[in-house]
């Protein structure tokens, strides 16, 4: 019986590392055929008499031409990483070399592979479970550091592990209600309504700890929007300009040079931040309100994770400041104030601006105190999280199942502030290990009577 | 000398006598053999029916047209509906039974059933042709010849007793071992494993102190198990058990005797059940305790003979004794009979089919501990399930099965075929997922008409179930019609610390509060009682369970239907998973073994893991 997935059997082949010009570039050949293909074209030694996990150094010949020199390492199925036979040839980065290898591969009999294909055998082969198979999906497409480091975290089933902690905990918890409806003829000390309210508790705190991690996880994965704002002039494409290190943005001193929109990306410490530059904000007016555009600044301001909001300290007065502080406040907008042009002592401008706290206070133009800047855009960021040791949540499907969760638990609480009986808690209780299952595989009953028959004597 | 049957049924405990009535009730020509027609559907172990789990499998029998339900309501000495505090689907009826008049009960219903024969003899080989089962040979020689047979072998085959360092074989003490179907189908390709049971020794009643133990008396209403009106005893005629415990004295006496204990010295190979422990496993596994609660369960009305539940062993007999003795109101025990355990063949279940059908040989049917399972009531509804399914295949029509969302009954069979056993298996409310479902007032609501549909439960029972299923409907409506004024119930309230009304309500709603029940609620306002006086105590309680629960019974039922995709997903019989090269090794192996009907069941299987459910439902095109 064949499955959706056409060509099942065949062998596949592609570039493993990114496209273009680099020291070596990694092909990857996996299937049934690998070994016979790749020796075909491997003439110094028999592979097919080599052991798995060994790597050989020799050339790749096409009948007399030679493709280039190149290291082999074979991977003999399932011992591999789609659980197949597979070769990984290692060669020189460039796409010319690399094309004429893959086209070698194909003449053997390999079809290219099929973007995730390598992945979707691996799954398919039972080598990675859902979330595994989602963390490499992230991994590809994760371009910077922390990224990378939260995704390699998942992979090796770290996101799992600290479920683990709230899987046991609800499995105490369930086990011991249980306890309470099949044994209740039994002679065993049941647990009081207060252990219990402790265990869940304990197991809400960590699934909220896991959901707000999903914040930073997103960021970490999507990367962090940061809304330039200001009036007119402020000095905002200089800003990013600077920013950026880059001419990017048209500047000049005529206010509203900027046309569109123009998004940058920034990388400070592994975390990547979308810096957007709005133009069109300027208006015919020189209230700081209406000048902004009120609808679409808002909007904008709305939609992104972090507002740095950029005044001219030469012409900003305290009560401009006061009444854009109160409407940030207003709309639980995270902000950061930038006061610019700010040449001289700061100390002059902070008592000038007595309404705000934690100004800034820099120089585009002049690039002074930008790293104060980029600082304190990534501690906004990550508040006190450390990245790479803590369990961060990036996947949406995570996410949901883990707010599913979180509900279930608060319908328990309830449910017990109500006295209900336990039966009637258990559907809720069901509710909850249904959804761990959905990340962690599933809670049978038979773990729970396990957990029963181990802590209690049980028979009379 | 023999004719030939549709059915022979092979043992009559709880399984063999439930097999031999089903099938015979639906037109089946049916042979009951039995090793000792004095020891026909014997209570083995102690003398009780029910029980969390298994009342309400009793329930289902009943609701089937099974008989244990009737021969427990004629045979009570007390009556008790265990776990009332807890929500309806924890009601759980539970019986002490006279062990004597349950025994000839069973038998003298089995001799009014037509279409059943009894013989007296051992099998000692199933008859196989064409890979069908068509008959069976005896210890005297006889070769008798059927369409079907139904295995209910017990504890009986290649049974072992062992008494501190005596052993010898027997299928219960006092009573000779069956053999040759174990190696018979071991030779013709089964798996054949041992378990491990045990029971407690047997006392003198006259010899204990009650008034050192606490009592325990029946309920003061009696309910019972059948949905048909059986004559009871009057509440007042109950015998009461009694509650008393170890301590640490007797603990070390018994430790003394724990180097001639064949459960230590290894001599049983069995597994036991990890939830019916010997008094000795007790000890060693749980040495933290220094007591462990005794149940003095009293065996009938017309014997001193006490069962001292609580107390398996089968430490040497002085060490019983000496022990026993050290308990409070034990002081002057004797002995009527000791504790054993017994070690017996049974036959993996994951061999079978839903209908209880071996996969091996067509028409052999197992039921009981056979099957790896413990306990009464499992094994009786595993023989009605057979019972009905080896007629059906003789009468060449569909098997009967049960679904998980459908019955206790359907979640047993479908946990022992997908995930076999490898100990003693017995229910537990938390093993069905749709618990709020399977409530022991409901079973035949949920079943009945199943069962007429094939010919088994009778037209009263059928009914009885649709006047009951119409009283529900008229009085769910009623209630949710009438609106009552706060002064109405004013006093009511107060009298149960109830809120008051703050305005006019619907009676369903007001039913909803917890503390608020029916019939309290009908004697506070005349004009539902009224209204309502013709509805018998069981039909307003249905109706009652069905309005206060249904919120969690909406719950289920969307899970069941949520769920319900995965049961329907048929896996075709020749379905060749050695091509899925993707599956774990022992997804492979259990796929191939146990031949899973549906993804559902694919994924209860123990040792699959989601992946390999996912990775079958790519291959199966999903």
């Amino acid at each position: 019986m064949r499955g959706k997935f056409s060509g099942w059997d065949d062998t596949i082949a592609a570039l493993a590392t990114p496209q273009g010009v680099g020291a070596i570039g990694v092909i990857r050949v996996s299937g049934a055929g690998s070994f016979t293909m790749v020796n075909a074209l491997f003439p110094s030694k028999n592979l097919m008499e080599q052991a798995s996990h060994t790597l050989h150094v020799g050339l790749l010949k096409q009948g007399a031409v030679v493709l280039d020199e190149v290291v082999l390492a074979l991977f003999k199925g399932p011992r591999s990483y789609t659980g197949e036979d597979v070769i990984e040839i290692s060669c020189h980065g460039s796409n010319y070399i690399q094309e004429q290898i893959l086209q070698a591969l194909v003449q053997q009999g390999a079809r290219i592979a099929k973007p995730g294909e390598f992945t979707q055998r691996a799954f398919l082969n039972g080598k990675l479970d859902l979330a595994q198979a989602e963390a490499v999906a992230d991994l590809i497409a994760s371009n910077t550091e922390a990224s990378k480091k939260t995704s390699i975290q998942q992979m090796r089933g770290g996101f799992s592990h600290a479920l683990k902690d709230i899987r046991d905990q609800l499995l105490s918890f369930s086990a011991l209600i249980e306890l309470e409806l099949d044994f209740s003829q039994e002679d065993v000390e049941f647990a009081d309504r207060t252990q219990f309210f402790a265990l869940l508790k304990e197991a809400q705190q960590k699934v909220g700890a896991l959901l707000s991690s999903f914040a930073l996880g997103n960021v970490i994965k999507n990367g962090v929007q940061v809304a330039i704002i200001g009036k007119p002039n402020a000095g905002k494409s200089t800003l990013l300009n600077t920013l950026l290190n880059e001419e990017r943005a048209i500047v000049s001193d005529i206010a509203g040079t900027t046309r569109d929109t123009i998004e940058e990306t920034l990388n400070i410490n592994g975390i990547l931040f979308r810096l957007v530059d709005t133009a069109g904000i300027r208006e015919h007016t020189n209230d700081i309100i209406e000048g902004f555009g009120v609808e679409r600044s808002l909007e904008k301001m709305r939609s992104a994770d972090i507002v740095l909001y950029l005044f001219d300290v030469q012409t900003n007065t305290d009560a401009d400041l006061q009444e854009i502080t109160a409407m940030l406040q207003q709309e639980q907008i995270r902000y950061i104030l930038v006061g610019n042009k700010a040449d001289g002592d700061a100390g002059m401008y902070a008592s000038k601006y007595t309404s705000a706290e934690n100004i800034i206070y820099i120089s585009a133009r002049n690039k002074q105190n930008i790293a104060t800047l980029t600082q304190a855009l990534y501690s906004t960021t990550v508040q006190d999280a450390t990245i790479g040791e803590q369990t961060i949540i990036t996947n949406a499907r995570h996410v949901a199942a883990l707010e599913k969760i979180q509900d279930a638990i608060t319908e328990i609480m309830q449910g017990m502030e109500q006295g209900l009986s336990g039966d009637l808690l258990s559907l809720d209780i069901k509710t909850c290990l249904h959804y761990l299952g959905e990340i962690t595989g599933e809670i049978t009953n038979e773990d729970q009577l396990d957990y029963i028959f181990s802590k209690f004597c049980i028979g009379k | 000398m023999f004719q030939e049957y549709d059915v022979i049924v092979v043992g009559a405990g709880h399984a063999g006598c439930e097999a031999a009535a089903s099938a015979a009730n639906l037109g089946s020509k049916v042979l009951l053999i039995t090793m000792n027609m004095q020891t026909i559907a014997q209570m083995s172990c102690n003398p009780a029916m029910g029980g969390i789990a298994k009342g309400q499998i009793v329930r289902e029998i009943d609701a089937l047209g099974g008989y244990s339900g009737i021969v427990t309501d004629k045979s009570l000495l007390q009556f008790r509906m265990l776990n009332r505090s807890k929500g309806p689907a924890m009601w759980s009826p539970r019986a002490q039974s006279d062990r004597m008049l349950f025994a000839i009960t069973w038998r003298e219903m089995l001799e009014q059933t037509p279409n059943v024969d009894f013989y007296q003899d051992m099998v000692k080989s199933i008859i196989i042709e064409n890979e069908c089962a068509c008959g069976v040979v005896t210890g005297l020689g006889h070769s008798i010849r059927s369409k079907a047979v139904v295995v209910t072998s017990g504890t009986f085959l290649n049974g072992i007793i062992h008494i501190g360092e005596k052993q010898f074989g027997g299928g219960r003490v006092a009573e000779k071992a069956a053999t040759g179907i174990t190696e018979q189908l071991i030779e013709y390709g089964f798996e054949s494993d041992r378990l491990k049971t045990g029971t407690p020794p047997r006392v003198d009643g006259r010899s204990l102190d009650y008034t050192k133990m606490e009592e325990q008396s029946g309920d003061e209403e009696i309910t019972g198990f059948s949905y048909l009106d059986i004559p009871k005893i009057a509440p007042n005629m109950q015998r009461s058990c009694f509650i008393t415990y170890t301590n640490s004295t007797v603990h070390d006496i018994l430790k003394t005797g724990f180097d001639r204990s064949p459960m230590f010295s290894g001599r049983i190979d069995g597994v036991g059940p990890r939830y019916c422990p010997s008094i000795e496993d007790k000890i060693n596994r749980f040495s933290d305790r220094d007591r462990h609660q005794i149940f003095v369960e009293p065996e009938g009305f017309n014997t001193v003979e006490i069962y001292v539940n609580g107390f398996s062993t089968s430490l040497p007999e002085e060490v019983q004794i000496q022990a026993l003795r050290k308990i409070d109101g034990f002081e002057n025990a004797k002995i009527f009979r000791p504790g054993y355990a017994i070690e017996y063949d049974y036959f993996p279940p994951t061999q079978l089919k839903h209908s209880l059908e071996t996969k091996l040989v067509k028409n052999l049917f197992f039921a009981g501990q056979v099957n790896g399972t413990t306990g009464y009531e499992e094994a009786a509804c595993q023989g009605l399930m057979a019972g009905i399914n080896a007629h059906q295949a003789v009468k060449n029509l569909e098997p009967l099965i049960l679904k998980r969302s459908e019955a206790y009954i359907g979640v047993l069979i479908d946990d022992l075929i997908s995930k076999g056993t490898d100990e003693p298996y017995r229910m537990f409310t938390s093993r069905a997922e749709y618990r709020t479902l399977l409530r022991q007032d409901n079973a035949d609501l949920r079943l009945t008409e199943k069962s007429y549909e094939l010919g088994l439960a009778s037209e009263e029972r059928m009914q009885q179930v649709a006047e009951k299923k119409e009283a529900v409907k008229k009085i769910s409506a009623l209630l949710k019609e009438i609106y009552i004024q706060p002064n109405e119930i004013a006093d009511y309230l107060t009298s149960i610390n109830s809120a008051q009304l703050s305005e006019k309500y619907k009676a369903s709603k007001i039913l909803l509060r917890p503390d608020v029940d029916i019939i309290s609620l009908f004697n506070a306002v005349p004009v539902l009682k009224e209204k309502t006086k013709d509805y018998s105590k069981e039909e307003l309680e249905q109706a009652e369970i069905q309005i206060k629960y249904e919120r969690y019974i909406e719950k289920e039922n969307e899970l069941v239907q949520k769920l319900s995709g995965l049961e329907e997903l048929i896996i075709p019989d020749n379905f060749n998973y050695d091509k899925i090269n993707s599956l774990s090794n022992e997804a492979l192996q259990k796929f191939k073994k146990i031949k899973p009907r549906t993804l559902g069941q694919a994924g209860r299987i123990s040792g699959v893991n989601p992946s390999d459910v996912q990775i079958l439902m790519v291959y199966m095109g999903r």
